[in-house]
C-alpha cells in the first residue's frame, strides 16, 4: 500500500509516523441518489481547507434520477489532490469508494491494479448484483484480485450509528454518503470540524437530521481509528502544497466564469444583460448571476436560445454589456442572431460550454467539438473573437478578456468553455481589483465633427466603430441586419460597399491580434523537436505529459493557445521553429486543421471523444510515438 | 407609454419622417399605416431620441427606417425578443415593434406568445396582409382556407390563425383592431395602445397590392364598410350599420347573435365593456359573413409590466446597494497562504 500512493519520491519520512504521499486520486461512486456529488465537494473543501493543491472531476449521469442500481445510474465525483502542482483530476484512482454493484462495476477498471476498493458489502444482495449485471458476488470471486478491496457494510454500520435519532429507514440510508465521508476524512487525516458547522447550517431547520449526519460522519470516522490494525486501510497526511500568498477559496468553472463576467462588466463600466435558456452544462452560469443583482446584473431566462441572444444583442444595443451562454445545441439555434451582432457590431459576449455532440449528444459529458462551429459556423463571411479557458479558475480571466475584447472592438466574441471546467472545482487565490486595469466603454454622445450622424465611422485603431445609445438626442438612426453604407449604416446593396464592409469586418477582427498577448510557451524551449499545442480543458493533461516527457530527456515542449481567433500573430512563426506538431483535442482534429489552414505545418492528431478528458498517460504515449 | 418627461419642442408629422426613400410598392397599404403613425406621434409627444422602432423581416419590417427615430431592423420573427433587452436595458425608451403576420406569427410565433404573456410595456403593430410579401406571395398563417399561392397552387388547406383570438389566448392586456385606410380611427387606436401600459397588440389589416388585393374587399370597401365592420367604444352599445343593427347576447347558447335595431330600441344590445375578457374573446372569434369585424379596442384590462416587475424587484433585493466586488469574490468557506508559511486556516 505504501508505494500506491507513489511515496518513492517524498524527500523527507514525516515526523509524525503517517505515509505522506505528494499526490493522492480518490473516486466516491455510488447510485444517482447516494449522494456521491455532495461527499465529493465536501470532501474538496474539506482538501482545500488541509492547504493541498486540487483538480475534481464530477462525473454524473444525464438522467436525474436513473432507475436505481443501474450502470447507468451511476454518479462518480474523482479528486486529485496533493503537496505539488495538481494539474488534472488524475490518470487513475488510488482509492475507490463504491457504494454498490453497479458503481463497482463500472469504475473497478479505472482503479489503478494495487490500489485500494472500499465497497458497501450491505448494498451487494441479489437484486443490486443483478441490476449491475454480476452473475455472481464479485466480493466472493478472484475478479477483484487486481487490487486490495475492504468490503464491509456501511449500510449497516450507518443505520446502528443513526438509531438514537429514530429515523425511518430510507432517511437512516441517507446518511451513508455521511459515514464515507468521515472514513475518508479519517484516511486522509483531516479534521472534521468544519463538516460538522456544514451540517448544522445545512440542517438548521431540521436538528435531528443535522445530529444524525454528524453521528455517521464521526461513526465513520471512528471505524477507520479501530479497524486500522493489520487491514489494507491505512492513514496518510497529504502535506499543503506550496502556494503563492494571499486569499483562497475553492471555485468551479461556472462560477469562476460568472464572476469574471460581473468583473468585466465592471472594469468596461457597463451594466450586465444576461439572457439565457437552461441547458447543460451551461445553466451554472445564469444560477449564479441571477442572484447578483446589486452588481448591476439583470438575468433574463428567455423563451428560447434565440430570444435568450436576441435579448442580450436588445441590451447591448441599448448600451448595457449583452451577454448570452449556452452549449453547443443552443449555441447552433444562435447563429443566425449572431450575424445580426456582427452586422450591427455590437459589443455581445456569448459564452458555450461545450459538450458531447452532435444533436442532443452528451450533455453531460465533456468534449471540445465546437470549435468549428465558434470560428466559422454562421452564413456569410461572419468573423467574431473565440477565446477558450482552460480551467476552472483561468474561466475568471477570459471572461474579464471577453468583456474586454467585446466592447473595445464592438464585436461579438465567443467564449469557449466545457462540461468538464465548469463542473470541476480547483483552490484559487482571490484576484485583487488592482490586478486588472479598466477598459471603460465609450458612447458617442454628440455628432462627427463636420456633424453629420455616422453610427458606423471608426476608431482607426480598433476599427471599432460608433456605440450611439437610444436616447441620445440628435444622434436617430436606423441599424439592421441588411448590408450598411459604410458610415452612415443606412442600407446598401452597392457591390463596391458590400466589398468594403466584408473587408472592414474581417480586417476588425483580424486586427485584434494587435492586441492580445503574443503566444507564449507554456513549457520547454522556443524551437525542438516536438511541440504539443492545446486549447481549452487539455491544458492540464498536456502540461504533466510535456512535463514528464521532458524530465525523461525528451526535447519537447507546450504551447497552449487562448485565442483561437484570431490566432495571436507570432504563432505560426513559433510553431515552424519545431520539428513536429502533435495537437491532442476531445474532437477529431478542429484545431489541427486550423492550424494546417492557417500555417501550412503539418500538424498531426491526438483525438479522444469518449466524454472523459485526456488522460496524461495517453498523451505521454503519443509524444513518445513522435518521437521515436 | 412610459415615464419619460414630455418634450419641450412640439414636432409636425414631418419631423418623424426620416431621410430614407420608401420603397413599398405604390398603393401598398404600408404607406397608410406609415402616414398615419407619423401623423400621430407629435400628439402622443415622446421626444424622437426616446423613440426606438424595432421589427423583424418582411415588407413591414422595413418600417423603422422610414420613422425619425432610433430603430433596429432585426432578424425573422425575433423583434419582441430584442425589444426585451431594449426595454429590460432601458425602461425608459418608448419601444413599438412592427411585424407581419410571417414575421410575428410564423417563424416568430413562440416569441409573440412570450411577449404578451410576459406583458412587456411596448406598442406592437401586426400588419396583418395574409400573405408573404417580400418572398412573393406565399401563403401565410393568417391566409384563408383555399389561398392560391406558388406553394398551394391547388390552393391552400391548413386553417388561418386569428391573430386577436391567439393574444387573447396568450395573455395580452391590451388587444385592438383597425384598418390601413381607417386615417380617422388609427391614430385613436394608436393613442390608446400608447397609453396603455404593458403590451398593446395592435392587428391592422393591411392590403397588399401585389399579391393579395382586395382580400379585406369585403369589409374594407366603402359600400361594404357600414354593414361590415363594427367599431366598438367602451361604455357604448355595440352597433353598426348606421346603428341599425346590434350585438346581443344569446344566454341560452353563450354566443353573440345579430339583431335588428327597431324603433332605436338598444336595450337588448350589449354595452361594449373593454374590461371584459370573456366579451373581447367573443368579439375577435365572431365569424365574418354572420358577424361585422370588431375594430377598435377591443380589450383593455391593464395589468404590471413585466420591466416594471424585473425593476422592482431588482430595487427591493438591492434595496439601493451596490455589490462589494471584492467580497463577492472571496465569498465561501476560503484559507489564507502567509509568505513562506504553511496554510493558515
Ligand atoms: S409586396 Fe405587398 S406588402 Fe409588400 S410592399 Fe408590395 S404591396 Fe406592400
Amino acid at each position: 500500500m505504501a508505494t500506491s500512493f507513489q511515496t518513492d519520491d517524498i524527500p523527507q519520512p514525516p515526523a509524525d509516523n503517517l505515509p505522506h504521499p505528494e499526490a493522492v486520486v480518490v473516486r466516491f461512486a455510488g447510485d444517482s441518489g447516494d449522494g456521491m456529488q455532495l461527499t465529493g465537494g465536501q470532501f474538496t473543501l474539506s482538501t482545500a481547507l488541509a492547504g493541498n493543491d486540487l483538480s475534481t472531476f464530477p462525473d454524473f449521469p444525464a438522467e436525474i434520477r436513473a432507475p436505481q442500481g443501474t450502470t447507468f445510474g451511476v454518479s462518480a465525483f474523482q479528486i486529485n489532490f496533493g503537496s505539488i502542482d495538481i494539474e488534472t483530476a488524475g490518470d487513475e484512482p488510488d482509492v475507490l469508494v463504491a457504494m454498490n454493484p453497479a458503481a463497482l462495476k463500472t469504475n473497478i477498471k479505472a482503479l489503478r491494479r494495487g490500489g485500494l476498493a472500499i465497497i458497501d458489502s450491505g448494498e451487494f444482495g441479489p437484486r443490486n448484483l443483478a441490476k449491475a449485471g454480476y452473475a455472481v458476488n464479485p466480493l466472493d470471486t478472484d475478479e477483484l484480485n487486481d487490487w486490495q478491496v475492504m468490503a464491509f457494510d456501511i449500510s449497516a454500520l450507518t443505520l446502528e450509528a443513526v438509531k438514537p435519532f429514530g429515523l425511518g429507514n430510507k432517511e437512516s440510508l441517507r446518511c451513508k454518503n455521511m459515514w464515507t465521508l468521515g472514513l475518508a476524512l479519517w484516511m486522509f487525516d483531516r479534521d472534521r470540524a468544519p463538516l460538522v458547522d456544514w451540517l448544522k447550517t445545512k440542517f438548521a431547520k431540521n436538528p435531528v437530521l443535522a445530529d444524525a449526519n454528524i453521528a455517521a460522519l464521526n461513526a465513520g470516522h471512528a471505524y477507520g481509528e479501530t479497524a486500522e490494525i493489520g487491514g489494507p486501510l491505512k492513514q496518510y497526511h497529504v502535506d499543503a502544497a506550496e502556494a503563492q500568498p494571499g486569499h483562497y477559496r475553492t471555485i468551479t468553472g461556472g462560477e469562476s466564469l460568472a464572476l469574471g463576467l460581473v468583473a468585466g462588466a465592471h472594469l468596461a463600466g457597463l451594466s450586465m444583460f444576461f439572457g439565457s435558456y437552461p441547458i447543460t452544462p451551461a445553466s451554472p452560469i445564469l444560477h449564479h448571476l441571477a442572484r447578483l443583482k446589486e452588481f448591476g446584473v439583470t438575468t433574463f431566462q428567455a423563451e428560447d436560445e434565440i430570444a435568450a441572444i436576441c435579448s442580450a444583442i436588445g441590451a447591448s444595443y441599448a448600451g448595457q454589456l449583452g451577454v448570452t451562454s449556452s452549449s453547443g445545441p443552443g449555441i447552433a439555434l444562435k447563429g443566425e442572431a449572431m450575424g445580426l451582432a456582427i452586422m450591427t457590431e455590437l459589443p455581445l459576449v456569448i459564452v458555450n460550454s461545450q459538450r458531447g455532440g452532435p444533436s442532443t449528444g452528451l450533455p453531460t459529458k465533456t468534449e471540445q467539438s465546437d470549435l468549428y462551429q465558434a470560428v466559422y459556423g454562421r452564413n456569410g463571411d461572419a468573423p467574431l473573437v473565440v477565446i477558450s479557458a482552460r480551467s476552472p479558475t483561468d474561466s475568471f480571466d477570459v471572461a474579464i478578456e471577453a468583456c474586454r475584447l467585446a466592447t473595445q472592438f464592438m464585436t461579438p466574441v465567443m467564449v469557449l468553455t466545457d462540461g468538464y471546467i465548469a463542473n470541476a472545482a480547483e483552490p484559487w487565490r482571490v484576484p485583487d481589483r488592482k490586478d486588472y486595469t479598466p477598459f471603460p466603454a465609450h458612447f458617442t454622445e454628440e455628432p462627427e465633427p463636420d456633424g453629420r450622424v455616422l453610427p458606423y465611422a471608426r476608431d482607426p485603431e480598433t476599427l471599432g466603430r460608433r456605440w450611439i445609445r437610444p436616447g441620445t438626442p440628435g444622434l436617430m438612426h436606423r441599424i439592421g441586419g441588411i448590408e450598411k453604407a459604410l458610415d452612415t449604416g443606412n442600407i446598401n446593396y452597392e457591390p463596391a460597399n458590400h466589398q468594403a464592409m466584408t473587408d472592414i469586418r474581417k480586417a476588425k477582427i483580424d486586427g485584434v491580434a494587435k492586441y492580445i498577448p503574443a503566444q507564449q510557451v507554456d513549457v520547454g524551449n522556443e524551437t525542438g523537436r516536438l511541440v504539443v499545442v492545446g486549447w481549452g480543458s487539455t491544458y492540464g493533461p498536456i502540461r504533466k505529459a510535456v512535463q514528464r516527457a521532458r524530465s525523461a530527456g525528451h526535447d519537447v515542449a507546450h504551447v497552449h493557445i487562448r485565442y483561437l481567433w484570431p490566432f495571436p500573430a507570432n504563432l505560426g512563426a513559433l510553431l515552424k521553429g519545431f520539428d513536429k506538431v502533435l495537437v491532442p483535442e476531445m474532437n477529431t482534429g478542429q484545431l489541427k486543421t486550423m492550424l494546417r489552414d492557417q500555417f501550412l505545418v503539418d500538424a498531426r492528431p491526438l483525438n479522444k471523444v469518449s466524454g472523459q478528458p485526456f488522460k496524461i498517460a495517453e498523451i505521454e504515449t503519443a509524444i513518445a510515438e513522435m518521437l521515436k | 407609454m412610459n415615464a419619460i418627461t414630455p418634450i419641450t419642442a412640439a414636432t409636425k408629422p414631418d419631423d418623424w419622417a426620416s431621410d430614407q426613400e420608401v420603397r413599398w410598392c405604390p398603393g401598398c397599404g404600408d404607406y397608410a399605416i406609415l402616414k398615419a403613425v407619423q401623423r400621430t406621434m407629435p400628439d402622443i409627444g415622446t421626444a424622437r431620441e426616446n423613440t426606438v422602432f424595432v421589427s423583424g423581416i418582411g415588407c413591414s419590417s422595413r418600417f423603422p427606417y422610414y420613422m425619425e427615430t432610433y430603430g433596429f431592423h432585426t432578424i425573422h420573427g425575433r423583434a419582441p425578443a430584442i425589444a426585451t433587452g431594449i426595454k429590460l436595458a432601458n425602461p425608459d425608451l418608448d419601444v413599438w415593434i412592427v411585424t407581419g403576420d410571417g414575421d410575428g406569427l410564423s417563424i416568430g410565433g413562440n416569441h409573440m406568445l412570450h411577449l404578451l404573456r410576459r406583458n412587456l410595456d411596448v406598442q406592437l403593430l401586426l400588419f396583418n396582409n395574409e400573405i408573404y410579401g417580400l418572398t412573393k406571395g406565399q401563403y401565410s398563417p393568417t391566409s384563408q382556407v383555399g389561398t392560391k399561392s406558388p406553394t398551394t397552387p391547388f390552393g391552400s388547406v391548413d386553417r388561418p390563425l386569428a391573430p386577436c383570438a391567439f393574444a387573447m389566448g396568450a395573455g395580452a392586456r391590451f388587444v385592438a383592431r383597425t384598418i390601413d385606410t381607417a386615417q380617422k380611427n388609427m391614430p385613436e387606436v394608436l393613442k390608446r395602445a400608447h397609453a396603455h401600459k404593458g403590451t398593446s397588440f395592435v392587428e391592422i389589416f393591411q392590403n397588399c397590392v401585389v399579391y393579395n388585393d382586395d382580400v379585406f374587399a369585403k369589409f374594407t370597401a366603402k359600400k361594404e364598410a357600414p354593414a361590415n365592420q363594427i367599431w366598438v367604444e367602451h361604455g357604448k352599445p355595440l352597433l353598426f350599420a348606421n346603428g341599425s343593427k346590434g350585438l346581443r347576447l344569446d344566454r341560452e347558447h353563450v354566443r353573440l347573435s345579430v339583431i335588428d335595431i327597431v324603433d332605436g330600441d338598444v336595450s337588448q344590445v350589449l354595452m361594449h365593456d373593454e374590461t371584459n375578457h370573456l366579451l373581447a374573446q367573443l368579439l375577435v372569434e365572431m365569424p365574418f359573413g354572420e358577424f361585422p369585424k370588431a375594430l377598435g379596442v377591443l380589450y383593455c384590462d391593464p395589468a404590471p409590466s413585466f420591466e416594471a416587475e424585473v425593476h422592482i424587484q431588482n430595487e427591493r433585493i438591492t434595496a439601493g446597494r451596490s455589490g462589494d466586488l471584492g467580497a463577492l469574490l472571496s465569498k465561501g468557506q476560503g484559507w489564507d497562504v502567509k509568505p513562506a508559511r504553511g496554510p493558515n486556516l
